[in-house]
């Protein structure tokens, strides 16, 4: 069995000539559910635009057992879902369906099954019925949900999620980790909520200046508080 | 994560970069003003104002191939001028024919559309110099200072600063479709989608970015309220210009005033 996530010695400057992400070898087996934290700035959402190869850096990165080269590109991407930050960057489509329907239409797979897994899709994320509603109305909790499905309509291996509980009031968010309890996925989220951490994943990774300084069980971890508080980070 | 959009700005300390931007916008306007209102066929005139440019290219330190391939990018716009070639009457050049029609090339529609690409390359370059060597907030200054409605003003700073915005938004919107443009592990089917389904995408894409360009100027219009915008745009009032950027200004304009008079008493 392969490693859902596999990252060796990976670095990247940005154009500008930030060194955004130095020496970074990280491992992910299937189903572990991970966190990735740090100050901002610190290189979290570069290192997750490397998994599906919308940067490229200098290393090696595997992802869903593919090694992620020009070639394996769109299998990546198939195989990783990655939820942005903002789910108005995520919902380009007119309806919550277009949006949902655009991993599988893009596979080209058949009208039905493209109709089974946004209504799977949807009913996983508990939002079923509002496929013919326009995202551009819904609560950021609702697109929040509609960001996730739009993914999972994929069927990927690995999730990952960036910043997924920012901007949510406490019961969308309260229902948002349910909801990211129950996915039986490999997962991996960037995030600010330690709260979040604690109760969902537990593994810990944390990243500062483009590195990883820290990368064990989030309990022993949350328990340091000199490690945490020296990377921007408070104990929940 | 933002978008490296080009800002023509150059940093530099060179007496260009350091002149009042004020001198600066009026001297480039009326520079370019002189070029367009030299008659046509003034040779000797263009090749003054061509080293005029030139020099001042060099005197800001930018170099003159910095600036020439970027004034390359007027050249398409000259391409409107070429009817001029077969429309203008006068002595043919040369005749050819093209299926039932004949064509004269005649040598003032020549003379005429090689003036206009000239002076317009020109132009172009003073506009380049002009952006490349004054900040655009400063730029912004010398506008309202020469009296340009402050509406106008505050339009172009507000689309000035809101261009990096809306890149930065179409580049992120441009990401999430590539995260999602995924290939099956099922043979036989080949990812994309057809034409019309991935241009209805890209439809909805650009109608997404507009509604939310519209809406983030009703909140940048709340938030201008807010802190007592009334619609009238204030600024602090500018010191008064150094007596030498007013001889250097004054100068110029005379310069450019005898190169338009010689032109247009011995060309027109």
């Amino acid at each position: 069995m392969h490693h859902s996530i596999e990252v060796y010695n990976l670095s990247y400057k940005y154009p500008d000539g930030h060194q955004a992400l130095s020496d970074v070898s990280l491992k992910i087996e299937p189903c572990e559910k991970v966190a990735l934290v740090g100050p901002n700035g610190a290189g979290k959402s570069t290192l997750i635009l490397h998994l599906i190869g919308i940067l490229t850096g200098q290393g090696e990165v595997h992802a869903g057992g593919l090694p992620v080269v020009k070639e394996n590109l769109s299998k990546v991407r198939a195989r990783v879902g990655l939820v942005f930050q903002s789910p108005d960057d995520q919902l380009f489509s007119p309806t919550v369906y277009d949006d949902v329907a655009f991993g599988p239409l893009y596979q080209c797979l058949p009208p039905d099954e493209v109709r089974q897994r946004v209504d799977e899709a949807l009913t996983t994320v508990g939002m079923s019925g509002y496929g013919q509603r326009v995202s551009h109305h819904l609560s950021v909790g609702e697109k929040k949900r509609i960001a996730i499905a739009t993914v999972l309509s994929m069927q990927p291996e690995v999730l990952v999620l960036d910043e997924p509980t920012s901007g949510l009031d406490p019961r969308a968010r309260r229902s948002l980790i349910n909801l990211l309890h129950d996915l039986p996925l490999t997962m991996l989220v960037s995030t600010h909520d330690m709260h979040l951490v604690r109760e969902l994943l537990p593994r810990m990774v944390i990243m500062d200046q483009g590195r990883i300084v820290a990368d064990g069980s989030t309990e022993q971890l949350m328990e340091d508080e000199a490690l945490l508080r020296s990377h921007g980070l408070e104990k929940p | 994560m933002h978008i490296h959009f080009l800002d023509p700005f150059r940093e530099g300390d060179s007496p260009v970069h350091s002149l009042d931007p004020r001198v600066k916008f009026i001297l480039v306007v009326s520079f370019i003003f002189t070029t367009s209102l030299t008659p046509t066929g003034a040779w000797p005139v263009y090749l003054l104002l061509l080293s005029l440019v030139l020099s001042v290219e060099v005197g800001s330190g930018l170099g003159i191939g910095y600036v020439l391939k970027r004034a390359l990018l007027a050249l398409p716009f000259v391409l409107a001028a070429v009817p001029l070639v077969l429309t203008l009457p006068g002595d043919p050049l040369f005749t050819f024919t093209l299926g039932s029609l004949t064509v004269t090339i005649t040598q003032p529609g020549v003379e005429r559309f090689l003036s206009i690409a000239f002076k317009s390359w020109i132009s172009v370059q003073a506009a380049i110099l002009l952006a490349s060597t004054t900040s655009f907030p400063d730029l912004l200054t010398a506008m309202r200072a020469v009296k340009i409605p402050s509406l106008l003003v505050s339009i172009f700073g507000l689309m000035w600063r809101y261009l990096f915005v809306l890149a930065d938004e179409a580049l992120r919107l441009l990401r999430a479709r590539q995260a999602r443009s995924g290939q099956t592990d099922r043979p036989g089917l080949k990812p994309g989608g057809s034409l019309s389904w991935r241009g209805r995408v890209a439809g909805g894409m650009a109608g997404s970015l507009f509604l939310r360009a519209f809406e983030r100027s009703d909140r940048i219009y709340m938030a201008m309220v807010a802190r007592g915008y009334d619609g009238e745009v204030r600024s602090t009032p500018l010191p008064a210009l150094q007596p030498g950027s007013k001889l250097l200004l004054s100068a110029s304009l005379l310069l450019f005033l005898v190169l338009l008079a010689a032109a247009i008493l011995f060309w027109s």
